[in-house]
């Protein structure tokens, strides 16, 4: 009888153990598992953290664009890490600085096409018909363009600065979320829940937003790793074409292009910038499929 | 079959016809008036209008748009305004060379990931297969142009084996090839391994092995065979968007293709070339994954099945 007691309370312990185990607290434990991604996230914060700093800590004018030419073509020694460029500027110092350009055009172009293309997907999940259809069809024209032929199209057109190259990247992209939440949605309209919420008087716009999407979230959420990744390497191909952030700015894909032309003999100028871009990239994508294996532990069996 | 193909290419012509639109609505809020670069810079303003009536320039956006598609119905791209040539001429000087970069990159993307992807899979979770991952993450992670740039230091300027740019043969294809190659393998070996997996743990790969079919002729024969078809769509999109020429590998290696046409259409403000090299590649794009789908009646017996009901 004693031993009966003991038994079962241990086993409600043991529940109420699990039931306050949230599904975020649930995908940590299974991120946290993998270590691939784990490395991602680390690189992933010291990035946001020294775009950070170092936008507080350098003086743009004095110590970025600032130009000292008997310093020029200096090799990377103690005093110079990664040497010095055409203009006599610290390399080190400037790839520290072109951090927060990289991630900061990353981030808000995935925040516009996410917000973008998840509203149209989920709209076009929800509402099928016409409405998806049109929906899709119009993703299907910006598909059937390169991205980085639409990019350039569209900083020809809104001029270079670094917002249009935001916007122009983020435009670039809203079909992949639209495609992806409303692939997300279809799933989860037919389900139970969702036809008590319309029974309880939910209208149409709270069932979307308030029920659907927080249902379909998990491939959206991939998406938004993958498309950091992703809208970064575009947006770096223009800077390296010399339409993405204007000059001076220490840009890492114009810094690149700046480094290319003395190739032969100052190679480091060519290898630091774009050993940036890669890391960055790098990072965002093992944190996107380490979460997509966390979020969806049925795809890793 | 056929009427599916038909179908089809009939469907294309209004996603043609939309892409048409908005680049040339793009180009035209570009500022920089071509007419004003072309004209002669002593012309009155009466030459100038008459130029820009020669042109098909003249007029609210609607209209000379209009005009534009009135003839690109009729299979007609138009003139190039910077170059004074056909559209279709000037795509057709260049799309040789695409295709060569095309084709050669795909080569190059098939015996990387291939055996990456294949290593990778029958051997489920071992340093393998996790080297083998990391390996594609770096190849999708790495912008195509520093690799290229790097190959163009160590095969052009330390060792002097390849030329570091322009058409010139197959030695000069080498380099380009490898760059964009390399960066298409990443998601293609990530494929190939995810399909290889699927079919791994088929009944029928059991049963070849009981029967005593040999572990090479049971992963070639019958676990690549009924694999293939998400390999195939990836392919087929990765040939479909080299075929729309890479910028970035053709700027590094002056590689005389499409992408670098199109590039410096759009920053010269020619209307009518720009658009009518992306109306090109989209309808590249689109035949190629309209092949695609019909490849893949001839490798799985199940598709063609159906399409003949």
């Amino acid at each position: 009888m004693d031993n009966n007691t003991t038994k079962r309370k241990y086993s409600v312990e043991e529940l109420k153990k699990y039931k306050k185990r949230s599904m975020w607290a649930e995908v940590w434990r299974n991120f946290k598992k993998n270590r691939t991604a784990m490395v991602g996230l680390f690189i992933v914060i010291a990035l946001v953290i020294i775009a950070v700093f170092s936008h507080f800590y350098y003086d743009y004018a004095a110590d970025i664009v600032h130009q000292e030419l008997k310093d020029r073509f200096q090799k990377p020694s103690a005093e110079h890490w990664f040497g010095t460029d055409s203009f006599g500027r610290d390399v080190f110092t400037r790839i520290v600085y072109g951090a927060q350009y990289s991630l900061s055009v990353g981030i808000v172009a995935v925040a516009i096409s996410c917000a973008l293309g998840t509203t149209l997907g989920v709209i076009a999940g929800f509402y099928g018909g016409v409405t998806e259809n049109i929906i899709l069809r119009v993703c299907e024209v910006f598909v059937g363009i390169p991205s980085v032929l639409l990019g350039i199209a569209i900083m020809a057109a809104f001029g270079q600065s670094i917002v249009v190259l935001m916007f122009a990247i983020g435009l670039v992209y809203v079909p992949m979320y639209c495609r992806t939440a409303r692939a997300a949605v279809l799933p989860v309209r037919g389900e139970e829940y969702i036809e008590a919420a319309r029974i309880a008087g939910v209208g149409d716009f709270g069932i979307m937003f308030k029920h659907i999407l927080p249902n379909s979230l998990s491939p959206i959420i991939v998406q938004i790793t993958m498309g950091v990744a992703s809208g970064i390497l575009t947006a770096s191909s223009l800077s390296f074409l010399g339409l993405g952030v204007p000059l001076p700015s220490p840009e890492w894909g114009a810094m690149l292009s700046e480094g290319r032309a003395y190739i032969r003999d100052y190679g480091y100028l060519t290898i630091f910038p774009g050993l940036a871009i890669m890391i960055t990239v790098l990072a965002f994508n093992l944190m996107g499929d380490g979460l997509r294996d966390a979020l969806d532990p049925k795809l890793k069996q | 079959m056929i009427r599916y193909v038909l179908k089809r290419i009939l469907m294309m012509i209004p996603v043609l016809l939309a892409v048409s639109f908005v680049v040339y609505f793009l180009m035209d809020l570009a500022p920089g008036d071509i007419v004003m670069q072309l004209a002669p810079t002593d012309a009155t303003a009466e030459q100038i209008e008459q130029l820009r009536k020669d042109l098909g320039l003249d007029g609210p956006l609607l209209t000379r748009y209009f005009r534009y598609v009135g003839n690109l119905l009729k299979g007609d791209l138009g003139q190039s305004l910077s170059q004074n040539r056909p559209v279709m001429e000037l795509f057709m000087d260049r799309f040789p060379a695409t295709v060569k970069l095309a084709v050669g990159s795909l080569i190059v993307a098939i015996g990387i990931s291939f055996p990456l992807g294949i290593a990778a899979a029958t051997h489920h979770r071992s340093w393998l297969d996790g080297s083998s991952m990391v390996t594609a993450m770096i190849g999708v992670s790495m912008p195509s142009f520093w690799l290229g740039l790097l190959l163009i230091m160590l095969f052009a300027s330390k060792l002097n084996l390849l030329p570091s740019g322009g058409d010139s043969g197959f030695l000069s294809l080498i380099l380009p090839a490898i760059t964009l190659g390399a960066n298409q393998a990443g998601s293609l070996t990530r494929t190939v391994r995810s399909s290889m997996l699927d079919v791994i743990r088929q009944d029928y790969l059991r049963t070849a092995r009981a029967k005593g079919v040999s572990e090479k002729q049971v992963i070639r024969k019958h676990a690549l065979k009924n694999a293939l078809i998400p390999i195939l769509t990836v392919l087929g999109s990765t040939l479909g968007n080299a075929l729309g020429g890479s910028v970035t590998v053709e700027a590094v290696f002056a590689w005389p293709g499409v992408g670098r046409l199109t590039v410096s259409a759009i920053n010269n403000r020619d209307m009518t070339l720009a658009t009518g090299c992306i109306i090109m590649f989209t309808l590249m794009l689109n035949l190629t994954l309209l092949a695609v789908d019909i490849a893949y009646a001839f490798v799985d017996p199940r598709i063609r099945a159906r399409y003949s009901k």
